[in-house]
């Protein structure tokens, strides 16, 4: 398994959010993590990304990335592996772009702080860009000038072009229209298929993971409490809160087993 | 962009009216008959009657009014007492020594100022943060006046490490004269080559620069700590770390971009305060400034040359504000798009 | 029957008020040390008359054989050019420039807080006169109009008092205009309009009230900035006359001697500088206090 997670405890102080005994992302594979909001789903991406203290929580227990322990990084290591090899993207993309900078800016610097030169940053940007489908002179547009859409490809696009093996997807569509958001799940599939990337798609969206991922995870006050192929979660849920979830998506309850 | 310039423009014009209005009401507050004075104490009626028309102070006040506002466009800010010389003259000499102080004042605070603001942001609520809080309150806290004469018995009289007073020393204007261009000492040194002159205006300037110094590093330390702490929350900066940028590159760049904008609306504002606090400093110093000019205005009770300072300041005032409004709306998008 | 809805809920009603106060406190120990040497200041100036060893030197009273001496245990800040126990002035002192600054304060207040909420809520025509001239006021840096002013008039107290209150009523009519324009849009007050009640109840019970916390903060703040532009005008000769033991004008005074008798200045200054800094520091601590989005710092 390309990204695994074992035994993952995040608190604040004394009080503890997030008790994980196991999730995994293998290869070329899309796993959802889903739940109602506050049960902990961001704070795990977070601790994923070693940025859990900068809420003011602590961690403990395992991350490996393609078998080697993250956790123990120190600060310098974690910040290489940070972006370049785990990505992420959020909730709010107008939010997330500095509104005082080109969103191509953003892009070339941090393109150029993982290593590559000035020439390779705009080539792999343009790249990217088009493997989005967006025109390449979007990059010199403000965040103002773009929609939620088009800022959440420039953000896969980003991540693409750092050849991320991982990419974490935090409520990623929550913000954007249903026909924006298809494209966007689009493109995370493509992201799968073609790149073989390891998305951890989280969302309180029970439909929408439905519909997108391979396997899925439920979380609730911070546990996992059930996990499995999407097919055989969703028909024969083995948690009551699950079917719960399952209950309260008039589409999925009507529909089940598409 | 173009209708949003044009439109701050055209506010700016109104005001400055405003201004010359208001100078003019100050003007003719001042007790007494100014006709009489201009006359002198042994004047016959008669001849102050003729100062009277001759100062054009029988005319209607609205009259007046219109007068002076078509002198002060045309350049005839009136004939200062203690020089006699008109206003206009006066300021083009001393202008160029105070903003060259002043401007000094503001990159001495900003080197001082973004580092500890930073560092501040950076740790909120340790012992850091706290001394330098304290020491930004003292900064603002500052008589300006006291600070430049202890500073001048310290490093000047006491150390000798400084110079005392003066705009460079006296003995260069017999071995490396220097010749007036621009008026601006620091440009004209290194235009003509003089570079001894250049050092010794520097040495020269470094004190009184940073007396001034003090408020503008204050306010600026205090106000970049809370931009940046107010912008370290928000979901572009975590993004931004999640590329795996460094904290300090996360606070250096990206959140203290966002707090260029009023910091940049701060120094506009800090510039013209602080070209009036140097009528409190350049006396001492014996800089020959706009400062030194007024006190001695002062001490003569020489009104035209006081309100001509009065106005050029305002105006510089009304101008940095426009400067600014302009500079905000270039660098953050968000302004001109709206 | 339907009753009046009543003022909004504090900022920071999330904690109970003492808690919030404490924490708040706690997390800001500068501010406790500006109130304290605050409530000092205050008291020496109270007891000025009891705390100096010799009162009659506040005012004309002169000692040739005691010129300029330097600071001893007679005479702990030394004497000034005419024999005067600096000690003594410089506790007078603390009784001019912190009552000049209560005395413009109030009146900048008195003048700003009625034009400005007039300007907020009436809106239109009233409001839009009131803001251009309190724009040209604006255009002049404070010191500047305060020095303009004071030059053309007659040096003294009152001249002081009352240039410095021509130049600080602006800002506070700009910051409650403001204030009041923004509690006059919301939705609850024409709700108060639909149901009758009179404007002038709106205003005193609901736009006031709502209004005036960052006013008192900036108040706060601005006492140090008042007592260093009182003190700036002494300096300049344009306040204070001799023998008024105010603090800038004896820095002004003792200039001249300053090279040789060092404490002539330097008391003085020190207490001008002490006066401001405390109250400045408490009117900081205030502020964040006040700050609704307060950053509760880790």
């Amino acid at each position: 398994m390309r990204l695994s997670i074992t035994n993952l405890q995040v608190s604040f102080g004394e009080r503890r959010v997030v008790d994980l005994a196991e999730l995994a992302v293998g290869e070329a594979e899309i796993v959802g993590l889903a739940g109602d909001s506050g049960s902990g789903k961001s704070v795990t991406t977070l601790a994923v990304l070693g940025l859990a203290h900068t809420v003011g929580a602590t961690v403990s227990g395992s991350i490996r990335l393609d078998g080697a322990e993250l956790t123990g990084l120190s600060h310098r290591e974690m910040r290489e592996v940070r972006g370049r090899r785990i990505a992420a993207i959020f909730q709010s993309p107008a939010l997330a772009f500095s509104p005082v900078y080109r969103v191509g800016s953003i892009v070339h610097r941090a393109l150029r702080l993982h290593g590559m030169t000035r020439a390779e940053a705009a080539e792999a940007a343009e790249r990217a860009m088009r493997q989005v489908l967006l025109p390449p002179g979007l990059l010199d547009r403000y965040p103002s000038q773009l929609s939620g859409g088009q800022l959440q490809r420039v953000a896969i696009a980003l991540a693409l072009a750092l050849h991320a093996e991982v990419l974490l997807a935090d409520e990623p569509t929550s913000a954007l229209d249903v026909t924006v958001q298809a494209e966007v799940l689009e493109l995370l599939r493509e992201l799968r298929d073609r790149e073989r990337m390891s998305v951890l798609f989280i969302s309180h969206d029970l439909a929408v993971v439905a519909e997108l991922c391979d396997r899925v995870a439920i979380m609730q006050h911070g546990s996992i409490v059930e996990q499995g192929p999407t097919s055989q979660v969703i028909t024969a849920p083995a948690s009551p809160y699950t079917a719960e979830l399952l209950a309260s998506v008039p589409r999925l309850a009507a529909g089940a087993g598409q | 962009m173009i209708v949003y310039v044009a439109r701050r423009v055209a506010l700016a014009g109104l005001v400055v009216a405003g201004v010359i209005v208001l100078t003019f009401a100050i003007a003719h507050l001042v007790p007494g008959d100014p006709a009489a004075t201009w006359a002198g104490p042994h004047a016959s009626a008669a001849q102050v009657a003729a100062a009277r028309r001759y100062l054009g102070l029988d005319r209607p006040p609205a009259v007046q009014l219109l007068s002076y506002f078509g002198g002060i466009l045309t350049g005839n800010w009136g004939i200062a007492i203690h020089t006699h010389r008109p206003v206009l003259s006066d300021l083009a000499v001393v202008a160029p020594a105070s903003l060259e102080l002043v401007t000094a004042a503001m990159i001495i605070a900003l080197v001082v100022a973004v580092p500890l603001g930073l560092i501040s942001a950076r740790w909120p609520g340790r012992a850091s943060d706290h001394v330098i809080r304290a020491g930004s309150i003292l900064g603002v806290s500052m008589p300006i006046f006291w600070m430049a004469l202890i500073l001048q018995l310290v490093f000047a009289q006491r150390l000798h490490l400084l110079p005392v007073a003066g705009e460079y020393s006296p003995s260069l204007l017999f071995t490396h004269p220097l010749t007036r261009l621009t008026g601006f000492g620091l440009i004209d040194a290194p235009l003509t080559g003089n570079w001894p002159m250049f050092g010794s205006i520097l040495g020269h300037l470094l004190l009184p620069a940073v007396v001034i110094a003090a408020y503008p590093a204050g306010l600026l330390t205090r106000m970049i700590r809370a931009q940046v702490l107010d912008t370290i929350g928000d979901s572009h900066v975590q993004m931004v770390r999640s590329l795996g940028f460094s904290e300090r590159a996360v606070f250096g760049r990206f959140a203290m971009k966002l707090a260029w904008n009023p910091v940049a609306a701060t120094v506009a504002l800090v510039f013209a305060y602080s070209l009036v606090n140097t009528f409190l400093v350049e006396a001492i110093f014996d800089w020959p400034g706009l400062g030194s000019y007024t006190t001695a205005s002062i001490t003569s009770l020489d009104t035209p040359a006081i309100l001509g300072v009065t106005l050029f300041i305002a105006l510089v005032y009304v101008v940095a504000n426009l400067a600014v409004d302009i500079f905000q709306a270039a660098i953050d998008p968000r302004i001109r798009l709206r | 029957m339907i009753e009046a809805p009543s003022t909004l809920p504090a900022a920071d009603a999330r904690l109970p008020r003492g808690q919030a106060l404490r924490r708040g406190l706690g997390a800001n120990p500068l501010m406790v040390v500006g109130a304290l040497m605050s409530a000092l200041i205050v008291v020496i100036a109270l007891l000025a008359p009891l705390l100096a060893p010799f009162p009659a030197d506040a005012g004309s009273a002169t000692h040739p054989f005691l010129v300029l001496h330097p600071p001893s245990a007679q005479h702990w800040f030394g004497t000034d050019n005419v024999g005067r126990d600096i000690y003594s002035r410089v506790l007078y002192g603390a009784r001019i420039s912190p009552l000049i600054a209560v005395i413009v304060l109030a009146i900048s207040c008195a003048v700003g807080i009625p034009l400005g909420v007039a300007a907020g809520y009436f809106g239109g025509w009233l409001d839009e006169t009131i803001m251009r001239v309190t724009d040209i006021f604006l255009a002049f840096p404070p010191l500047l109009l305060a020095l303009a002013l004071a030059a053309v008039l007659p040096a003294s107290i009152t001249t002081v008092i009352i240039v410095i209150a021509l130049t600080w009523w602006p800002w506070y009519t700009r910051l409650i205009r403001g204030q009041a324009a923004s509690v006059a849009g919301r939705p609850y007050i024409d709700s108060c309009r639909a149901l009758g009640i009179s404007r002038w109840r709106i205003i005193f019970r609901h736009i006031l009230p709502n209004s005036i916390t960052p006013l008192i903060v900036q108040v706060s703040l601005d006492v140090g900035g008042v007592i260093l532009t009182v003190s700036a005008l002494s300096f300049l000769g344009l306040g204070a006359q001799d023998p008024t033991p105010d603090w800038g004008l004896m820095v002004a005074e003792g200039q001249d001697y300053f090279l040789t008798s060092w404490w002539v200045v330097t008391f003085p200054g020190i207490a001008i500088l002490v006066t401001a800094f405390a109250f400045t520091l408490l009117g900081d601590g205030l502020r964040d206090l006040m700050d609704p989005k307060r950053i509760f710092l880790r």
